[in-house]
């Protein structure tokens, strides 16, 4: 187990530090660059200053020696400046990443409240009304596009039936009740996008157990429907779900950045965004690396997760 | 029996559906002249017009009719989601082939690559592609800016986020058929590593393939809109379903008519083409039949 643990770390580490020159060498790659804009900014900059000012910044040499000259600012503490926010990028970051963490997890904590349930009871009665009922609704979830859906939201019940903010956020000091009604649209938004999948993989995850030799066995001893399903069924058919929900952390991001945008909402979502849009490259570039290491670190709790859930996971060349 | 007859069922309704969107897409420059409109003419006077005779549904925010620009943005939309999701299919077979066939370090190395762009947070990496300057990449000024790039390049961007599936589903078969006896038959007669994953494993693949694509169609049309609709994909004047969403959002406490109807469609022909993969899973696999 550990050492399928530190395999497992050393992977996740090799691809944040792959994706850090990827990343790196796509900001270079963004329409305008620094100097131009501080052209742009101080019209008495002659080409001969640009010039100087490249050597200076470092920006004549070749990506690869930049990149190695940003790890080492970076891993000295110094993670530059954001022009955007006027202020370190540390400093731009730390209120986004909370508020996204307030977002995503009500709404995963009020998705998975409602799908597990929802999946376990059409998953343990297949082929019925019920299911297919069921199914046709979480089809519907995954198929709506989350940001039609939010502008659907703030239609019905911003515009026609003006009783909840359109913006994430309430303007001054709103207090807590304040706060919760702001994030009423917005939680709802990401429960409806995702509520679908995760409904479907409980489901999925329920019907597949169910067929388990020993789920034949429970029935055949003569076990009421109801305790083969919550007792013996239940605990396995989870341990799969626990996994693909922890690997759709990236999905769940993407669900973000839209539902955050749409909604004013300043969190990780729209900075990503927004520094972009902007041509903040170093907000961005950090904002980007931060991003991918929490979805990576997700997706390893994920895995270790399932292997020390379930057992029968040989934890060498195992398949998936 | 009576579960077989609705899963077709549900593939002929779902079928029907996109066949007749496809149909009323591409029938666009039709409807242009029997209504006798042009869907990028511009017409100030005539802005937010109500359903009449001649605009149908009315006039968007620049005059121009909203029939006309949902139908050529229901071509635009539909043909980025399948050619991409076939690009996106083609990728993935390719690496998922090479993997299953030939195993070992090559298959721990190319599925530890496809785990990683798995694990990533696609939309924001997705919307830095958008974003970023053709002509630094050394293409020339004349073809980075030229109409067509945008929808050369929303093709190849979403695509990219789609061949994970494709690739980890042939992997898994491939590794599986390999050991089968008329693989290693073909092995012992000498054939070509190429001949056996294109003649003896592919052929075998074809279902599985054809459903991971259809399901990931809809999947490349939601995200397509979604690059478009933040301005970082199909590029006004031509018409997306995602791209007649941009403005709609300052709109809605106006028209929220505009905003409903290019959202409605890519809501149809999504959940179509996730039943229809849904149905074809079924009715292709007879493990899953119960």
């Amino acid at each position: 187990m550990i050492g399928y643990s530190l395999e497992r770390l050393f992977h996740s580490a090799i691809v944040i530090i792959v994706m850090s020159f990827v990343i790196y060498g796509l900001m270079g790659l963004m329409p305008g660059d620094p100097i131009d804009l501080m052209i742009s900014a101080d019209p008495k900059l002659t080409p001969a200053d640009a010039e100087h000012l490249r050597t200076l910044y470092g920006l004549d040499q070749p990506i690869f020696q930049r990149y190695i000259n940003w790890l080492g600012t970076v891993f000295q503490g110094d993670l530059g400046y954001s022009r955007l926010f006027a202020q370190p990028v540390l400093e731009a970051i730390a209120p986004a990443l909370f508020n996204t963490v307030k977002l995503l997890g009500l709404a995963i904590i009020l998705s998975l409240l409602i799908a597990l349930p929802v999946g376990i009871w059409a998953g343990s009665r297949p082929q019925t009304k019920t299911d297919y009922t069921i199914n046709l609704l979480a089809f519907s979830g995954i198929s709506i596009p989350p940001f039609w859906l939010a502008l659907l939201l703030i239609i019905v019940f911003a515009v026609l039936l003006p009783i909840l903010p359109a913006s994430g956020l309430p303007t001054g000091e709103g207090g807590f009740w304040e706060t919760l009604r702001h994030l009423i649209l917005p939680v709802s938004t990401i429960v409806i996008a995702s509520i679908g999948g995760h409904t479907r993989y409980m489901r999925a995850s329920m019907i597949e157990t169910l067929r388990q030799d020993y789920i034949r066995t429970a029935v055949a001893k003569g076990a009421s429907p109801r305790r083969v399903v919550l007792s013996h069924a239940l605990r396995n058919a989870l341990i799969p779900v626990v996994t693909i929900i922890a690997l759709d952390f990236g999905a769940l991001f993407s669900g973000a950045l839209i539902t955050e945008t749409i909604f004013s909402y300043p969190g990780m979502g729209k900075l990503i965004f927004d520094s972009i849009m902007g041509n903040d490259f170093n907000l961005a570039l950090v904002a980007l690396l931060f991003a991918t290491f929490l979805t990576l670190i997700g997706n390893l709790l994920a895995d270790l997760a399932y292997a020390w859930l379930d057992p029968r996971v040989s934890y060498k060349g195992r398949e998936r | 029996m009576i579960s077989s007859l609705k899963q077709h069922r549900l593939i002929a309704v779902s079928g029907f559906i996109l066949l007749t969107l496809g149909t009323i897409a591409a029938a666009a420059p039709l409807a242009e002249v029997l209504l006798g409109l042009d869907a990028n003419q511009v017409d100030l006077f005539n802005r937010f017009a109500p359903p009449d005779s001649q605009h149908i549904l009315g006039t968007d925010e620049l005059g121009r009719d909203v029939l006309i620009r949902l139908l050529y943005g229901g071509q635009v939309s539909l043909l980025v989601g399948l050619i991409a999701a076939v690009a996106a299919a083609l990728l993935g077979t390719t690496i998922g082939l090479i993997a299953g066939y030939y195993g070992g370090k090559v298959d721990a190395i190319m599925m530890r690559f496809t785990d990683g762009v798995i694990s990533l947070p696609l939309l924001p990496l997705l919307i830095v592609l958008a974003a970023i300057d053709l002509e630094k990449l050394g293409i020339p000024e004349a073809i980075a800016n030229s109409e067509n790039v945008s929808l050369y390049r929303i093709i190849l961007i979403v695509a990219l986020a789609g061949w994970t599936t494709v690739a980890r589903l042939v992997r898994g078969a491939a590794l599986s058929l390999r050991e089968r006896d008329f693989v290693l038959a073909a092995i012992a007669y000498g054939a070509s590593p190429f001949r056996i994953m294109a003649v003896h494993i592919l052929p075998n693949l074809l279902s599985p393939i054809i459903v991971a694509t259809t399901l990931s169609v809809g999947n490349i049309i939601l995200l397509e809109s979604v690059l478009s609709f933040l301005g970082l994909g199909i590029q006004p004047p031509v018409a997306s379903w995602g791209n007649m969403l941009t403005n709609a959002q300052e709109l809605i406490w106006s028209t929220p008519t505009l905003a409903i109807y290019p959202g409605l469609l890519i809501f149809l022909t999504v959940i179509a083409f996730n039943f229809l993969g849904d149905g074809l899973q079924d009715a292709l696999d007879p493990k899953k039949s119960r």
